[in-house]
């Protein structure tokens, strides 16, 4: 079994390093993170904390639209693209399981993901730390930030495999792929920020609303990045939120959600027709 | 049954509302080589995937050497060349050849081997999206040989080959069912399939409605033999008066003829002497027998 997984990661890397997805990635990540460290350098000394701080809470807001964004175009072509070119059929009549094919493919992906979410937050913190100084507290952001991107990642890898499972054609799995990127990054915040502002303070922002948001996988990763430094929550403005919650919520956001979603990936490639 | 490389009996499965095979019974022998032919949405493509295992059946049961379809050791057993293949653009075929053999088990030295037997050697560290439809409908093939499966099942193996290529993928599979591996082939190239099969076996609307040798199929068709006679100068006129037929042109007529009559039509023939100067004798083909059994238009 772990013969054939590794078979299949060892592929799946290499057609991503070949077609420079690996090194887009990590480039993507790296730019970003450096633009975003040096132009978010100007509140440093209003709020009395250092620059890899300031840098963390920015590279937070970014790694949150730009990690899902990375895993689905990582992800949606999976299994969608196997059907369209009959190899998925061929690939199954081996002694491959199907489970076994997905956890090749997240194995792969996940190898491509996270060294450019390390390299470019890496590379970005340690600029910022050079340039403005950093601490423990700061430094222990930073890897927090690492860590949760690539299980943010996790997540949205997963869910890409499960849309390319149900899609019928590799457009459409690519269109539908926006879409929750839109959905889940974007629409979501908007929507509760409008029910937030129309509730003006009631029920809904004191008691569910802190919930609302430990429920979608992008922002329980701001939140637990935010509850884990209170300097970070601080320099992004979104303590109010996180203090409202138990303190494990959004860990346990961030942990279970790309076990649920790889078990919803798993299920729809298990009703895919090859 | 040990001498049973694929056993199917009495299929049944519908997608949906719509059925697409029917009562579906069919067996291979070890070595055997079978041509499957139908029309396209007849049901070949379907039954290689619930022999595969691939897709459950409704009803009835598959199993390959002995062992359930989709099992474990059905699985090893069996080799698979899917219908307009694809592989993935940016690998080289030894790379993909290396993956599909490390899923099947076989030691990573047999693929070089594989790849020279298949005329690939040389384009084996070119990347396969530079490479012509032939090549990788080769690459395919190459993948059905790895390991000595029991049963091989080839959906249109020979679409997108050149003539000498479609040559050498017979010899490859005549060395395949010599080695004792069963072969069915799911085609459109009739004349091809003649000389190249042992049995034929044919669908309509997913009902199996013939299945056997060519010559039992002929015999049970019982479909008229043509005599094509050409006349000496212009007494074809003359030869129509005597024996019947349909004039083709000027020179030439067409008997039709049961194969039981046929020797007698020949006597008649043979006894116009000087009045005929030639004459041709056509057997029904094999697109005719196909013709015949699944219900007139063209495969």
């Amino acid at each position: 079994m772990i013969a054939r997984i590794f078979a299949v990661a060892g592929i799946e890397f290499r057609i991503a390093r070949r077609n420079r997805w690996a090194l887009t990635a990590a480039l993507l990540m790296l730019v970003f993170a450096l633009a975003l460290t040096f132009a978010g350098s100007a509140p440093t000394g209003t709020l009395g904390v250092d620059l890899l701080t300031v840098s963390v809470a920015s590279m937070t807001t970014l790694a949150v639209y730009l990690t899902p964004l990375l895993a689905l175009l990582l992800s949606f072509d999976a299994v969608v693209g196997e059907r369209e070119r009959g190899s998925l059929a061929l690939l199954l009549s081996y002694r491959l399981t199907r489970g076994e094919l997905l956890a090749g493919k997240l194995a792969a992906h996940l190898a491509v993901l996270a060294p450019a979410m390390a390299a470019g937050f890496g590379a970005a913190g340690i600029a910022a730390a050079a340039a403005g100084g950093a601490g423990p507290e700061s430094l222990a952001a930073l890897a927090r930030l690492i860590g949760s991107s690539i299980l943010l990642g996790a997540t949205f890898l997963a869910l890409g495999y499960a849309i390319s499972a149900l899609a019928g054609s590799a457009a459409g799995s690519a269109g539908i792929a926006v879409g929750l990127w839109l959905v889940l990054v974007v629409l979501y915040d908007l929507g509760l920020l409008g029910a937030v502002v129309a509730d003006d303070g009631g029920f809904f922002t004191q008691a569910l609303f802190p919930w609302l948001l430990a429920l979608n996988p992008a922002d329980a990763f701001r939140l637990w990045n935010v509850a884990g430094s209170g300097q970070v929550a601080l320099a992004s403005g979104m303590a109010g939120a996180a203090d409202a919650l138990p303190g494990g919520a959004p860990f346990a956001s961030l942990i279970l959600w790309p076990a649920a979603a790889l078990g919803l990936a798993r299920l729809a490639i298990s009703r895919t027709a090859p | 049954m040990a001498d049973s490389a694929l056993s199917v009996s009495a299929v049944s499965k519908a997608y949906g509302a719509r059925p697409v095979l029917r009562e579906v019974s069919l067996e291979l022998r070890v070595g055997e080589r079978v041509a499957l032919l139908g029309h396209n949405g007849a049901g070949k493509t379907t039954l290689m995937k619930l022999a595969l295992g691939l897709v459950p059946a409704d009803s009835g049961t598959i199993s390959v050497a002995g062992a359930a379809a989709g099992s474990k050791a059905a699985r090893a057993s069996t080799a698979y060349l899917p219908e307009a293949l694809a592989f993935h653009p940016a690998l080289t075929g030894r790379e993909q050849l290396g993956l599909f053999a490390r899923l099947a088990g076989v030691s990573r030295a047999e693929v070089s081997g594989l790849l020279g037997r298949v005329g690939l050697g040389d384009a084996a560290d070119r990347r396969i999206g530079a490479w012509s439809k032939g090549m990788r409908q080769r690459l395919g093939l190459a993948q059905v040989l790895l390991g000595r499966p029991a049963l091989a099942l080839l959906d249109e193996p020979t679409s997108g080959l050149d003539p000498v290529s479609r040559h050498e993928f017979y010899a490859i599979l005549d060395e395949m069912a010599a080695q004792g591996t069963a072969v069915l082939i799911a085609s459109h190239a009739l004349t091809e399939l003649e000389a190249r099969t042992d049995r034929i076996a044919i669908l309509r609307d997913g009902r199996m409605v013939a299945c056997g040798a060519l010559a039992r199929l002929r015999a049970e068709a019982a479909l008229p033999v043509r005599l094509r006679v050409t006349a000496k100068g212009d007494r074809a006129c003359d030869i129509q008066a005597r024996v019947g037929g349909r004039r083709l042109n000027g020179a030439s007529l067409e008997i039709l003829c049961r194969p039981s009559e046929k020797m007698a039509r020949l006597a008649e023939i043979a006894s116009l002497g000087p009045l005929v100067a030639d004459l041709d004798i056509a057997q029904p083909s094999l697109e005719d027998i196909y013709r015949h059994y699944s219900g007139g238009a063209s495969p």
